[in-house]
């Protein structure tokens, strides 16, 4: 009787496991399908279209994950397949880096300007 | 004197931001994929549409100097349109032309190919469409053109015409 316990608490455990690792890929599947872009709709991602192009990438993406592959390798192949167009998220690199930069540089042009004025201001 | 200076430079950034935002906006929000290109084909497992048999890309690229792999379907418009052309093509001995059926029924391509004859030295099935996302493609009609090296020297995005017909004649002289 105890024996059979056992075995059931061991049985429900590697279950619990499997389906939370299942819920996880899941989760990250839906979390980059939705920072790839569908190539043949207008604004959409491919989490949100249901085009035959974007049913086969959330397929890609699915199969990678159950091969171990992580989050930034699965990234890497698309971008290496369409180009840095396919990413919502385009990486820092020298045709990028205006993007990146030129928020922070307003930023901090414009935080200068302000604080120079409350400066003269105070004095 | 200062202030001048301060004030010409914030002016020059400005008009530096204005340029670069107004010359993206004039850049096409549609995907544009390269044609020329120099990828290694990755490997692949399909099935043969005819005999239901189990092949590898290791399998099918082997002994010609040139293929031609193109990806069709029987739902596919404008693969109808560019079948007449595929016919003309396959009168090209030097090389080999691959049909990728994408995400199609097979009753349906088979149906297709006896109305409409068969120009492929042999079809492969994607019914899921993952070995085209393998090759980069984006959908139906597509052709690639692949050297003996396994490697994608040419794409041709939409249906073949006679231009393009001529021009992988010349590529696979």
């Amino acid at each position: 009787m105890k024996l059979s316990t056992f075995f059931l608490i061991i049985l429900v455990t590697f279950s619990l496991a499997k389906l939370s690792a299942a819920e996880k890929n899941e989760e990250l599947k839906n979390k980059i399908s939705k920072n790839i872009r569908c190539l043949i709709c207008q604004g959409q991602s491919v989490y949100d279209s249901q085009s035959d192009f974007s049913e086969s990438v959330k397929l890609i993406i699915e199969n990678k994950l159950n091969e171990g592959l992580s989050e930034n390798e699965i990234y890497d192949f698309l971008i290496n397949k369409y180009g840095e167009w396919i990413s919502y998220d385009p990486k820092f690199n020298k045709k990028t880096f205006i993007l990146w930069i030129l928020p922070v540089l307003l930023f901090v042009i414009g935080g200068a300007i302000i604080v120079r004025k409350l400066i003269i201001q105070k004095l | 004197m200062k202030n001048k200076i301060i004030l010409s430079l914030l002016l020059l950034f400005f008009i530096f931001c204005f340029v670069i935002l107004y010359k993206g906006l004039n850049n096409s929000n549609i995907y544009v994929p390269e044609v020329k290109i120099e990828k290694t084909l990755t490997k692949f497992n399909s099935i043969d549409l005819y005999s239901e048999n189990k092949i590898s890309s290791d399998q099918i690229f082997v002994d010609s100097e040139y293929y031609v792999l193109n990806i069709w379907a029987s739902w596919c418009v404008p693969c109808r349109e560019e079948h007449p052309k595929l016919m003309k093509l396959s009168k090209n001995k030097s090389i080999k032309l691959i049909g990728l059926n994408y995400r199609d029924n097979p009753k349906n391509a088979k149906r297709f190919i006896s109305e409409f004859g068969d120009p492929y030295f042999m079809i492969i099935k994607d019914r899921n469409g993952t070995i085209s996302v393998d090759l980069g493609a984006i959908g139906v009609p597509e052709t690639f053109i692949i050297n003996k090296d396994k490697k994608i020297i040419k794409r041709f995005l939409g249906s073949l015409n006679e231009k393009l017909l001529n021009e992988i004649n010349l590529i696979t002289k």
